[in-house]
């Protein structure tokens, strides 16, 4: 076990300490009369493991959207490793993770995996290949056996592996997650929550990930972004610093129910 | 109970397999039980009553006809089958171009789609002529009188299947930049699939309507013609020997779409 060291920002794996996977400086995103998000500042700095919290409405997923370059922002600025989100995304700097697992229904786990290798090969594009191949990503997410499996012959945690392991193949920088485990039972979450912790010390890319649960939220974050509701805006980024690497003993501490319980008084001011 | 006592332990899965047997040939036994009860009905029924054959002929005066007169009914069966499965390739490709012309363009719906279900409100039997009057009354005019019956459910179905991919799908088409070919062939196309062979078993059957209207109309030869013959000349054991062998092929069509959906759509 390690002792609690006092990782307060940036984990060190790969990433140049300050380095930033994305930042976004005054956004705004509408939607017609509707103020989504209201001139957000955040800056996320590379190698770290960010959740988002917020009530409904505040944007959380809008914000994953912005990163990503899916829906563009009416003012202000985004910008993914110094890029464009346009180029960051061409250039498949990140990848997503949906809360529907989004697999395509008649290709196989080990297709679906090596989807995003297809797209765009015979246009020549320059598709950037991770360090590890479709299979050994599946083994990596605990897969190894059920490459050939279709999709409607998996559990909704194991379709959601499929997904993540889609999501690394082109060994992104920063990964986006929008409440990937938000329909599964609290047993497979808690099991996928330790899985993905491995793989992000493993891989040392950033992680974004939107959630419901505030004790996912503690449980997976380096940092917590809480949003605010109507319009959505940046409330507070709380660090938390917690023993790493985190195990399923650490839900019992006194730590951990300190940061939900602070994290729920702040929740309901939201 | 020393007979009880040589008795292996009961396997449990094998048990259920021979429960789940035993449901299986039930259901294959009823629907076959009660037809064959229905047409000995008919059989005696007929003979009870002493109905001339003309009105109605009985299961096994049909039956000797099928049997005799198989030379006949096959020499008529090839033609409608091939009209039918040339209809259903020329009317179900055209759906499906259309559709994707559709799908890619809402001015090309909205200009095109009331036609569509105009001409779909004509009855066949109506248009019929109208086809033979414009194409003669060879082989074209059945062709294309099963095409057009087999076009407006494949159109609407398949319009709804390539619109049938999930909105995430799209946003990891996005999120991967890709093109809109490679949404079309890696995405829509596929996810279609589902809807589209709902669509192909339904013109399977209503193809052979078409061929053998078509031949109503006016051909010499063909399931359809046979009927009318066998009509106007009171034979009515070739009559139901001639209906039996339009069902059987349309059976046979519905059959092979099924097969092929089954080895396409595993999901």
């Amino acid at each position: 076990m390690m002792a609690a060291n006092d990782i307060a920002a940036g984990d060190p794996v790969t990433a140049p300490q300050g380095a930033l996977a994305a930042s976004l400086k005054g956004a705004s995103v509408r939607f017609g009369a509707f103020t989504a998000i209201d001139r957000l500042d955040l800056d996320i700095e590379a190698g770290s493991f960010y959740t988002i919290l917020g009530p409904s409405g505040c944007g959380k997923s809008t914000m994953l959207r912005l990163v990503s370059d899916l829906i563009p922002a009416a003012s202000g600025e985004v910008s993914v490793l110094g890029k464009t989100t346009e180029a960051a995304r061409l250039a498949r700097e990140f990848a997503f993770v949906f809360q529907d697992a989004a697999l395509l229904p008649w290709r196989s786990a080990l297709k679906n995996v090596e989807l995003p290798l297809e797209i765009g090969r015979k246009r020549g594009v320059d598709i950037p290949i991770g360090r590890r191949s479709p299979r050994e990503l599946l083994e990596l997410v605990g897969l190894k056996g059920r490459e050939e499996a279709l999709p409607h012959e998996l559990s909704g945690g194991m379709r959601q592996r499929v997904a993540i392991a889609r999501a690394l193949v082109c060994q992104p920088k920063l990964l986006l997650m929008d409440e990937p485990f938000g329909a599964l039972d609290e047993m497979t979450r808690d099991r996928l929550n330790l899985q993905l912790l491995d793989i992000w010390r493993e891989t040392g890319t950033t992680i974004l990930f939107v959630t419901h649960s505030i004790s996912e939220a503690v449980f997976l974050g380096q940092k917590v972004v809480m949003l605010q509701a109507n319009p959505g805006r940046l409330r507070e980024v709380v660090g938390i610093d917690l023993p790493e690497p985190r195990t399923t003993k650490l839900r019992d501490t006194q730590q951990f129910t300190h940061y939900c319980g602070y994290l729920r008084d702040l929740l309901e001011t939201c | 109970m020393a007979i009880a006592e040589n008795i292996p332990a009961p396997d449990p899965e094998a048990e259920a397999r021979a429960e789940a047997r035993r449901r299986k040939l039930m259901a294959g036994a009823v629907p076959l039980a009660t037809a064959a009860g229905l047409i000995a009905l008919w059989q005696v029924g007929v003979k009870a009553f002493g109905v001339p054959t003309y009105i109605a002929p009985a299961p096994s005066d049909v039956a000797a006809t099928l049997i005799d007169k198989f030379p006949l009914l096959m020499q008529n069966f090839w033609p409608t089958l091939f009209e039918s499965i040339a209809g259903f390739a020329v009317g179900n490709i055209a759906a499906i171009l259309i559709a994707i012309a559709f799908v890619h363009s809402r001015n090309v719906e909205r200009a095109f789609f009331p036609i569509a279900v105009f001409i779909n409100t004509i009855p066949i039997l109506a248009i019929a002529p109208i086809l033979v009057l414009i194409f003669g009354p060879g082989l074209t005019a059945k062709v294309v009188i099963a095409a057009l019956i087999c076009f407006f459910p494949t159109l609407v179905n398949m319009v709804r299947g390539l619109q049938s991919i999930s909105p995430q799908a799209l946003e990891l088409a996005r999120i991967l930049s890709a093109s809109k070919s490679e949404v079309f062939w890696k995405m829509r196309l596929p996810s279609s699939l589902p809807f589209l062979f709902s669509a192909l078993k339904i013109s399977a059957t209503t193809s052979v309507i078409g061929a053998i209207v078509g031949e109503w109309v006016g051909a010499d030869k063909g399931l359809g013609a046979l009927i009318i013959d066998a009509t106007f000349n009171f034979n009515s054991p070739l009559l139901y020997a001639t209906v039996f062998m339009s069902s059987g092929l349309s059976v046979l069509m519905f059959a092979l779409v099924s097969l092929a959906e089954r080895r396409i759509v595993r999901w």
